[in-house]
């Protein structure tokens, strides 16, 4: 069966990011970009997925400016077959993506559309629910073990108070959690053959959708700091100080 | 303008998320209808009748809704929710899960975990795991929107007397279904409700060391958390993770024990009213944070502490 994997291009993990000063928006000038984690954790779930034989292809999706090609070619050294980029420099919200992404499954009929459960940059954790909507498709969300068997696929979901497992008739979506998998790295040769890899791209008009924004984000600010703590010497001052100038305990 | 709350429980009781919810549909401001959906979930309904400031509760009580499937109550969800100008749900695992998919069908976009209301269509969100907060304004006409719990006072549970409807709509979607489910079993106040949290990282070394945690917590009447490092380390199970990806909580106290602070943990935590670190890397940038650190080795000082209380 096919598999669509949906990767996104996002500020790295590790860089902490600061609102311009004009508020307008988040100062990602020359930083470190990457392809989102939990993106990367459905790349290398629907690679196992292909490695146990249950998979025959894996198309690796992204939508955004030109340079999401890094992020694809990323997926594609990993593991996915070929690549498609859905390619706009305009702001594009998690409907807008599912709308995209509507297009494609359309198009290409997958069995199963892995995506992660949310992107580090927005923390919306909306596309993969709205793309079942848009689809008709059942949703797995947060999952943290996927088991594919014969018409239908298991999801073993991270739920508030533990796990959940549900049962979806394919095809069907997955939104991944960090405990689904640990993504392998990307060796040279896989890097060198992922360049030669096919990667396609389209845009939002040729799919047909609108991607007009229905959200504007009047302005950016940090958080409220905090104020800086004391260092106190022991366990008795802490008590002490927790006790009468907190009053917490 | 009236504003729709989708309602937090397990079909036996309303969950303090609900209460939270309820807080910021109040802030936006209009008649405020509480829907319960589920299943033998009568007692659910007259507990939401009573939450002050809710005007009318529906209750669709239907086997379709028995686990809440996001796949069926989602439409329900849609269904309903035209006739409102707001849909709120808590930014818990099941509002997550349902509400932008509802969102879908009626075609908006909706606005996540937001922590301040600015007006009936601007709202205040964290970004970039919290260290970033955007201000949105949407456009769309129904405005879909989960709440972060945290951030708003939780109305009384009592002294309201909202009419009970019941909703005849009952659609399965007939693509999902639910096998089981491990909750975790805990006598300890639930995490994101609890007033002391005390969070233990990769430093505890092992899932034993976690007891001297337990023991702190419960004679401080406190719910136990974990870094993702904990969790990973498989120290403790996963809903006691604290994080971006994780459960966002705000005590008056938080504890964190051999916890380094990186950006993602701080994200679930920051907001917490006062906050100690325990560590004995004085470079940890949990101490950045802490209004009260104490460098020392932790197996020294959780004892110790116990004791001390």
């Amino acid at each position: 069966m096919k598999v669509l994997v949906a990767v996104k291009r996002v500020v790295d993990y590790n860089v902490k990011v600061r609102p311009k000063a004009d508020g307008s928006d988040v100062d990602t000038a020359n930083v470190k970009m990457s392809i989102n984690p939990f993106c990367e954790i459905a790349v290398e779930e629907a690679v196992r997925l292909k490695e146990k034989g249950v998979v025959s292809e894996i198309v690796a999706v992204s939508m955004g400016p030109k340079q999401c090609q890094e992020q694809i070619r990323t997926a594609l050294a990993l593991g996915a077959d070929r690549g498609i980029l859905v390619e706009t420099d305009a702001d594009l919200q998690p409907l807008a993506v599912a709308k995209c992404l509507k297009a494609i499954v359309d198009k290409e009929e997958p069995q199963l559309v892995i995506m992660g459960k949310q992107s580090i940059d927005g923390d919306n954790n909306q596309t993969g629910q709205m793309l079942g909507a848009l689809t008709g498709l059942g949703q797995g969300t947060f999952a943290s073990e996927v088991t594919v068997e014969g018409e239908s696929v298991k999801v073993t979901r991270e739920v508030d108070g533990g796990l959940q497992t549900v049962e979806l008739k394919l095809p069907a979506i997955v939104t991944t959690d960090l405990r689904l998998n640990e993504p392998r790295y990307a060796s040279l040769p896989n890097i060198m053959k992922a360049k030669k890899k096919p990667l396609d791209t389209t845009n939002p008009e040729e799919l047909g959708v609108d991607i007009t924004p229905r959200t504007k984000t009047l302005k950016v600010e940090p958080p409220a700091e905090r104020q800086a703590g004391v260092k106190v010497a022991d366990v008795a001052e802490l008590v002490e100080k927790l006790k009468n100038e907190a009053k917490v305990i | 303008m009236s504003i729709l709350v989708i309602a937090e429980h397990d079909n036996a009781e309303l969950k303090g998320a609900t209460l939270n919810t309820v807080a910021a549909a109040k802030a936006i401001g209009g008649d405020v209808h509480v829907l319960v959906a589920g299943a033998g979930c009568g007692p659910v309904g007259e507990a939401a009748a009573k939450i002050d400031g809710a005007s009318k509760v529906l209750v669709a009580d239907n086997a379709a809704y028995e686990h809440q499937l996001a796949e069926n109550v989602a439409k329900l969800v849609a269904d309903l929710g035209k006739d409102y100008s707001h849909i709120l749900a808590p930014a818990t695992t099941t509002g997550k899960n349902m509400l932008p998919r509802a969102a879908a069908l009626l075609d908006v976009q909706p606005i996540s975990d937001i922590i301040g209301v600015e007006g009936a269509d601007t709202f205040k969100r964290p970004i970039y795991a919290g260290n970033v907060i955007a201000t949105v304004q949407s456009s769309d006409a129904i405005k879909v929107i989960t709440v972060r719990t945290t951030a708003f006072d939780a109305v009384a549970a009592e002294g309201g007397s909202a009419a009970v409807e019941s909703v005849s709509i009952a659609d399965d979607a007939g693509i999902s279904t639910f096998v089981g489910e491990e909750l975790a079993v805990s006598d300890r106040p639930e995490l994101t409700a609890a007033r002391v949290v005390i969070s233990g990282g990769r430093g505890m070394q092992n899932g034993e060391n976690f007891e001297m945690l337990y023991k702190l917590a419960d004679k401080l009447g406190a719910a136990v958390g974990a870094s993702r490092a904990a969790v990973d380390a498989g120290f403790v199970p996963n809903d006691m993770q604290v994080g971006q990806t994780g459960k966002i909580v705000a005590p008056d106290l938080y504890i964190a024990v051999g916890i380094s602070g990186a950006i993602q943990h701080l994200a679930g935590m920051k907001d917490s009213k006062v906050i100690v670190a325990i560590n004995k890397d004085e470079e940890a940038p949990i101490f950045s944070v802490a209004d009260y650190g104490l460098v020392a080795d932790l197996f020294d000082a959780i004892p110790e502490l116990e004791t001390k209380l």
